[in-house]
């Protein structure tokens, strides 16, 4: 059988601080075939640093530790930090919240993709152009040669959110770890980048991984869902039986968003129990 | 409009000069009854933050009338407006200086109005936002989000305002203590009889404090409706159709897609 | 490194301090832990403190008098040795005695010249950054003027007007001192004023001199702090170059530049006149340098994650 795309097992993120060790991430472990994984949880779930260890893009002096930790049946623990970043970029690659920070500020849009394009594929000025073109249509933009000379300054939120994904996929990897690629965007927009992110995704068969804080959004977007809390993995559901939640957390954490259709006053407050980061 | 506390006319608020003049509100009105809650919808752009702010005279408005209590407001806002009109901040972790502890943030209101004997009040001030006294002499960095969003609020609510204009209050916080921050805002209204005008990009939200609500699109008004309305799908204008079926969440391979699923 | 009591430790760093007074000395206290895990900041502390105490102890340290002169005949420019355990200079003055008296003129000069550019910079800075405009205008252009000047030629310049002195020098230096620091209050401030906690000041009806004052001062303060002591190093050289001159402190007076000055002539065959208040120089300002490095590593909790 050909091994999962991703395998983790009992990953560790810890930071060492003054005050003691941060334990980050305490024991994670899924496997990821060619599918959509939802990572939920809220901030200091765990949820980003999870996925950052993944790449190799934990901050220092954070220390990462896993009983297995594997990409397409490579060992990424044991995998030299030249290896690490060849796949990086080309095999597995991310896109972060904010476009504006992840974007160079004096590169045109243009520029970065092709940049990112020759970095992995020895091809051509005049390919990598074609390539970039190709992929800015790909992501839904309209007009590819006006938009690839302009600045990031110089395009929206939206377009920003999917020129990032543009320059992320294109060279072709086999799994893309999303952010919170649309907490950043206006809600109208939010939906235009999901459609974009889920099409692309079904035609080039990719291993995805969104993390977010939105339990809803995720859940109408990914086949499965992984609710981390205090660094562990509390329940794993599958999209269509959010309802069949068993966690307190995960309940919790439904309940308490404000609904237009049957809403509660007051909301229901998540009543933390210890017991559940034990 | 009788019986309006806070009233806008005409306003319009523009930004730059020459011709790079932008403008943020272009000719909005609005009017707040006492102990209504209305609500501020829009998208980033809207002009939705820009009208908060022209109201408590943080921007200068290009033309138009505020009225309160059916009053002009005058430049610069005096004392007694401040004393009435109060704002929350949408990110807590900017909106209370860093080196000052909890104490000295509640204080510092007390101490521009010269409110004589202040110790009593600021400890019931962290009462009232569920903090105990053992929150006073921190610093903002010991705290959490969720507490310094109730610090920000507390210190809205010393003064005893009878308006609290709420900027985006819970959208930096985490879904467990926005859901916190939206039941205290709720029980103070009722407690202390406030009337509140609330900006936010989420109509969930906006729907379950507010009764009215005001659509806003590029600096002007596009409808206002009530909560009501955004609940059944009455709503008139395709705008705010289109950020209803927008907030309901993401929905696979809509009509109008070629992509099978 | 602190000799505190685990009690006084705990009770600094608790999270839930009982009076304004605890909460502001756990911040110091926190400060000060930060600055001890930096072995280099540490060092630097040590050397200025040492500075200090050296000069108020001078007098019960010193073995002989800073200004008279021993026996002319037999006690000129004589190497280190045990009875003038630095040597003496051509006056038959005890160097290690003449060195103990003149910590005081450089913490002096440290001290006022402080005392004196620090107010004029922070208020011409954070005026000028608050209100913007053409209030900004003036004063910038006011700051650029003094800051085109070389700040050695215009203390020269000052000094030949007011007459040579160390009063007059610290003056010179101080007026040379403050336009660095009016800049980096102005940048501060005006990332500051559109903070939302300074709206929030606003909204509460503060006027604009209790927002600077109280608000937007405190914050400055610390990063001018650390730019004050970083040239630190630069004051003493200032005023140890106007000394060499002949401009600032005048014979006898044992300032350390003055000292150089007068060893100058011996380099050669006496080199400890002119050498060990030249390494006193450098070691004061090196101390003055890495505390300062330190503070704003300290100071500024973004570094110290």
């Amino acid at each position: 059988m050909k091994p999962s795309l991703l395998e983790v097992e009992d990953l560790h993120v810890r930071f060492p601080l003054a005050q003691g060790m941060l334990e980050a991430v305490r024991g994670v472990s899924f496997t990821l075939g060619h599918e959509r994984l939802g990572i939920v949880g809220e901030s200091g779930s765990g949820k980003s640093q999870t996925g950052r260890a993944i790449l190799g893009l934990t901050a220092k002096p954070g220390i990462v530790t896993a009983k297995r930790l594997a990409f397409d049946g490579i060992d990424l623990m044991e995998a030299p930090p030249r290896l690490r970043r060849s796949l990086r970029g080309s095999r597995m690659t991310m896109v972060m919240q904010d476009p504006s920070y992840s974007l160079n500020p004096v590169m045109t849009v243009g520029q970065q993709i092709v940049e990112a394009y020759r970095a992995h594929k020895r091809v051509s000025q005049a390919e990598a152009r074609e390539a970039a073109r190709a992929m800015l249509d790909a992501v839904k933009i309209s007009q590819p040669d006006r938009v690839m000379a302009l600045y990031p300054h110089e395009v929206s939120g939206g377009m920003g959110q999917r020129v990032m994904i543009a320059m992320m996929l294109i060279t072709g990897p086999d799994l893309l770890i999303a952010d919170e690629p649309t907490s950043a965007l206006d809600v109208t927009v939010r939906i235009e980048v999901l459609r974009i992110l889920d099409q692309l995704v079904a035609e080039r068969g990719m291993g995805l991984i969104l993390i977010s804080h939105d339990l809803e959004m995720v859940a109408s977007f990914c086949d499965r869902i992984l609710v981390m809390y205090a660094g562990r993995i509390v329940e794993e559901l599958s999209s269509g039986n959010l309802d069949q939640a068993q966690h307190p957390y995960t309940r919790g954490l439904m309940g308490c968003v404000p609904k237009l259709s049957g809403d509660r006053h007051p909301l229901p407050v998540l009543t933390r129990d210890p017991d559940w980061a034990r | 409009m009788a019986g309006a506390i806070l009233e806008a006319r005409n306003l319009s608020v523009r930004f730059g000069v020459g011709r790079l003049t932008i403008a943020a509100v272009e000719d909005f009105s609005f009017a707040l009854q006492a102990g209504e809650s209305l609500g501020l919808v829009g998208e980033s752009g809207s002009g939705k933050s820009t009208v908060l702010r022209a109201v408590t005279g943080l921007n200068k408005p290009a033309g138009g009338t505020i009225l309160l209590d059916g009053t002009p407001l005058a430049m610069p806002r005096g004392l007694a407006f401040y004393s009435a009109v109060q704002m929350v901040f949408q990110d807590p972790y900017a909106s209370l200086h860093p080196r000052h502890t909890v104490d000295q943030i509640l204080a510092e209101p007390l101490a521009i109005h010269r409110v004589a004997d202040p110790q009593p009040r600021i400890l019931a001030a962290l009462d009232e936002v569920g903090l105990g006294p053992s929150y006073r002499f921190r610093y903002p960095h010991q705290l959490s989000g969720g507490q310094r969003q109730r610090i920000a609020i507390a210190r809205a609510l010393i003064l005893r305002p009878r308006i609290v204009l709420l900027d985006e209050p819970t959208s930096a916080l985490d879904a467990s203590v926005q859901a916190e921050i939206l039941n205290l805002l709720e029980q103070l209204r009722r407690d202390l009889g406030l009337s509140y005008m609330l900006v936010s990009h989420d109509l969930a939200v906006v729907a379950h404090l507010c009764e009215r609500l005001i659509v806003m699109r590029g600096g002007r008004m596009v409808e206002t409706t009530t909560a009501a309305a955004l609940r059944d799908g009455s709503v008139t204008e395709d705008y705010t159709r289109a950020m209803l079926a927008a907030s309901k969440g993401f929905a696979r391979a809509p009509a109008g897609t070629s992509l099978s699923p | 490194m602190a000799g505190a009591s685990p009690s006084l430790a705990a009770w600094l760093t608790t999270a839930e301090p009982q009076s304004r007074l605890q909460a502001r000395l756990g911040h110091f206290y926190q400060v000060f832990r930060r600055l001890a895990r930096n072995p280099t900041a540490m060092a630097g502390l040590v050397i200025v403190v040492l500075l200090v105490l050296v000069a108020i102890f001078a007098p019960l340290l010193a073995t002989h008098s800073p200004i008279e002169s021993g026996d002319l005949r037999t006690q000129r420019l004589l190497p280190p040795g045990p009875v003038f355990w630095l040597g003496t200079d051509d006056q038959a003055r005890d160097i290690y005695s003449r060195l103990l008296y003149g910590s005081r003129l450089t913490l002096a000069v440290v001290v006022l010249v402080s005392v004196i550019a620090t107010p004029i910079g922070l208020a011409i800075g954070t005026v000028s950054g608050y209100f913007g405009s053409w209030s900004d205008r003036i004063l910038m252009r006011i700051t650029d003027i003094f800051l085109a000047f070389p700040r050695l030629v215009l203390a020269l310049a000052f000094v030949a007007a007011l007459g040579p002195g160390i009063e007059n020098a610290i003056i010179a230096i101080a007026i040379t001192a403050w336009p660095p620091y009016a800049r980096l209050a102005r940048a501060e401030t005006m990332t500051i004023r559109n903070s939302n906690f300074i709206h929030a000041v606003r909204l509460q009806g503060g006027s604009s001199a209790r927002i600077l004052l109280k608000h937007i001062v405190p914050l400055c303060l610390s990063s001018v702090t650390v730019r004050v002591t970083l040239d630190m190093a630069g004051i003493i050289l200032t005023a140890a170059g106007l000394g060499f001159l002949g401009l600032g402190a005048q014979p006898p007076t044992p300032e350390w530049g003055t000292m150089i000055a007068q060893g100058r002539r011996f380099l050669i065959d006496h080199w400890w006149v002119a050498a060990v208040p030249g390494v006193a120089i450098f070691v004061v300002s090196l101390g003055f340098n890495l505390l300062g490095d330190g503070l704003r590593d300290a100071l500024d909790p973004r570094s110290s994650r």
